[in-house]
């Protein structure tokens, strides 16, 4: 091998050799590593036909200001051929505030739809096929009512609980690790998930009640490996939590899927998908004894992450966005979302969320990505490299297990935020020194003209519709049945039962997301974050 | 100036959770040898005003990435001036280019939108604060 070869080390810290070669393959057993697509230990797929028999969804994220436009720009996007939503709330909603609260100034209506109570749902997703359509709803520390919400609008459109489809994020574990949108204090806020977990196993057992999270933790600075490692450790928790309720293992865990980030290098991407799938049906069997094959296969959204794109040339942005669908599809994800090539500046413009749709449109109808599943199975470098990150997240896995107590322990005390911070700036540093490529940064710039890019400017109009609408819906509910359902909520919080009846009954009697939550806040306390750096 | 270094509170004003660059920044400042503190985030104006008097910082950076970098930076500096308190106030985040004059006329000082340089922000504060100043006690009160 020629000396003048740089070496090539993967962010996941494994270097990678020139040449690849059948010996290279000699740990991995074909039958039992790799084996067939749709069977244990599912590295080639969780279905047996994959995209030959079904497309990946197709979910981009949207949701505006005020749920007259939410509703509209949802009715455009299911006309343009998306086939599921995915709800964006603006953070007064996320952080369980009223628009009329003071700390929700400001912030009313700007990332996402705000929802004061069950009227602004219904207004949302008046004339939604909910029936047809799966709906993702981006919402953590307050996802009990939300759902609760979310339940409401189905059961007056007269579609039973039992078979309402969708999804809610819920992962409130990794809100401490990045994305910021927590409240109360680790414990209760992961006994809260395990509340809409028991739920709707019990009651909605079509619904995915918690989508966990590796992207975030990704976006925030964490490598490959710990994304997926991390993520594992997060839903190891959530399903002990269901255990403990007495569920079954086999009962729940099918309704439990994950979502994972894609930027950086695309065989590193491919193979960590592969080798989280490998993992992950085995965890569930040795760990937790799992038998379904619902509860083995690992369901994931794999969308194009936001931090792999530039301000600089942002047209640049979508040429990017193409390579991560190609990386979700050659990943065999079920779901597939894009940041828009806009988003370093602005929420998606209607342009630009159109141009991501149609990028993975174009990848199902004309590239071919269909016609046979997982068509890198078998490729020397892509296995070995599967091999050598399924031993990579078990090695990170085990250390959070031993060296950190756990990951409840580690978020409380800050542990994972801090290497993952710290991992962030080294990663900044390398690009700004230009030791980690990037077109447009720190290789190929170019002087740039201010960019006039369309935005959406702030309308304090908004603001004061939503607060109007609330008004309105206060001067009308009956009070003492408010009053009652906000006791209720308390009295279940307090004394350990489920949430979830109490916060259905609050919904329906129009109690406010604001006022649910300061119940459960008088209850639960608020966290405290660690700071350390 | 290893001697005495510039105090720096990096602030996250409002509901947005986003840290990673108020981390980063935070970390790359210390790196440069100033005295960083961090807020932590879902702060209001007044705990962040609150902690920078408290602290005497020289500098106070904001970082903010929901799109409400403009009604806080009003809120802030409205505060800071009834406190006569005044410290060289930075924003960071995601912030249009387009907004850098409004927030400029406010009396942000320094605009520094993500994929800013840690050497551009670093020599910003320096140029600014001077080492004049930092070596009298940092005293910015006017």
């Amino acid at each position: 091998m020629s000396d003048r070869l740089e070496e090539v080390t993967l962010e996941s810290g494994i270097s990678v050799k020139p040449v690849y070669r059948p010996q290279d393959l000699a740990g991995t057993d074909p039958d039992l590593d790799i084996g067939l697509p749709g069977e244990y230990p599912f590295t080639r797929g969780i279905h047996p036909l994959m995209y030959r028999a079904r497309p990946y969804t197709m979910r981009q994220y949207a949701g505006f200001g005020t749920p007259e436009e939410t509703n509209q720009r949802f009715k455009f996007l299911i006309e343009q051929g998306q086939t599921a939503l995915n709800v964006a709330f603006d953070l007064p909603t996320q952080m369980g505030l009223d628009s009329s609260d003071p700390l929700a100034e400001g912030e009313v209506g700007r990332v996402g739809m705000a929802v004061d109570t069950l009227a602004d749902m219904e207004v949302a997703f008046a004339g939604i096929p909910i029936d047809r359509i799966s709906v993702s709803l981006t919402v953590n520390a307050v996802a009990a009512p939300i759902m609760a919400m979310y339940f409401v609008v189905a059961e007056n459109y007269g579609v039973p609980l039992a078979e309402v489809r969708g999804t809610a994020q819920n992962d409130i574990l990794k809100e401490y690790i990045g994305r910021g949108a927590w409240i109360f204090p680790v414990e209760p806020a992961v006994r809260l998930i395990g509340d809409t977990i028991e739920y709707c196993c019990r009651n909605a057992p079509k619904y995915y009640p918690v989508s966990v999270c590796g992207y975030h933790i990704r976006e925030s600075g964490a490598n490959p490996v710990q994304e997926i490692a991390y993520a594992f450790c997060i839903a190891r928790e959530y399903i002990r939590g269901g255990i403990k309720r007495g569920l079954a293992v086999d009962e729940f865990a099918e309704r439990i899927s994950f979502n994972f980030d894609i930027h950086g290098n695309l065989f590193e991407q491919v193979a960590k998908f592969r080798a989280a799938r490998r993992l992950w049906a085995r965890i569930m069997r040795q760990e937790f004894a799992a038998q379904e094959p619902g509860s083995l296969k690992l369901k994931m959204i794999a969308g194009g992450g936001g931090s792999g794109l530039t301000i600089e040339q942002p047209e640049n942005n979508i040429v990017r966005g193409a390579y991560y669908a190609l990386i979700s599809a050659l990943s065999g994800a079920q779901t597939m979302a894009l940041c828009s090539y806009d988003e370093a500046y602005t929420i998606p413009t209607e342009k630009a969320a159109l141009i991501s749709l149609r990028t993975m449109q174009i990848l199902v109808e004309e590239m071919g990505l269909r016609d046979t599943v997982d068509p890198l199975a078998g490729s020397y470098y892509v296995e070995w490299l599967t091999s050598q990150l399924e031993d990579r997240i078990l090695q990170e896995l085990r250390r959070v297990d031993s060296s950190w107590g756990g990951i409840l322990r580690a978020v409380e005390r800050g542990l994972v935020q801090q290497e993952v911070a710290g991992q962030a700036w080294q990663h900044e540093v390398g690009i700004q020194r230009g030791t980690i490529p990037k077109v447009g940064v720190n290789r190929y710039r170019m002087q740039e003209e201010l960019r006039q890019v369309e935005l959406h400017p702030y309308r304090p109009e908004q603001a004061e519709a939503s607060v109007r609408r609330t008004a309105r819906v206060k001067a009308e509910r009956d009070p003492e049945r408010v009053e009652a359902a906000l006791r209720g909520l308390r009295q279940a919080a307090a004394d350990g039962t489920n949430v979830m009846p109490a916060a259905l009954e609050a919904v329906r009697a129009y109690a406010t997301l604001g006022e649910m939550t300061g119940v459960l806040r008088e209850v639960f306390g608020v966290f405290k974050e660690p700071v350390a750096l | 100036m290893a001697d005495n270094p510039i105090r720096v509170l990096i602030a996250k004003p409002g509901l947005d959770g986003h840290d990673r660059g108020a981390k980063v920044v935070a970390l790359a400042l210390r790196q440069a040898g100033f005295e960083v503190i961090y807020s932590g985030l879902h702060r209001t104006v007044e705990e962040i005003v609150q902690a920078a008097a408290q602290e005497d910082v020289a500098v106070l950076g904001l970082s903010v990435l929901s799109g409400a970098h403009l009604p806080i930076a009003q809120k802030l500096m409205g505060r800071l001036r009834q406190l006569g308190f005044q410290p060289v106030v930075l924003f960071g985040g995601n912030i249009p280019r387009a907004d850098i004059e409004a927030l400029g006329a406010l009396g942000v000082e320094g605009v520094f939108p993500t994929g800013s340089r840690f050497d551009d922000i670093a020599s910003f504060i320096r140029q600014r604060v001077g080492t004049e100043s930092a070596a009298a006690g940092r005293d910015r009160r006017r």
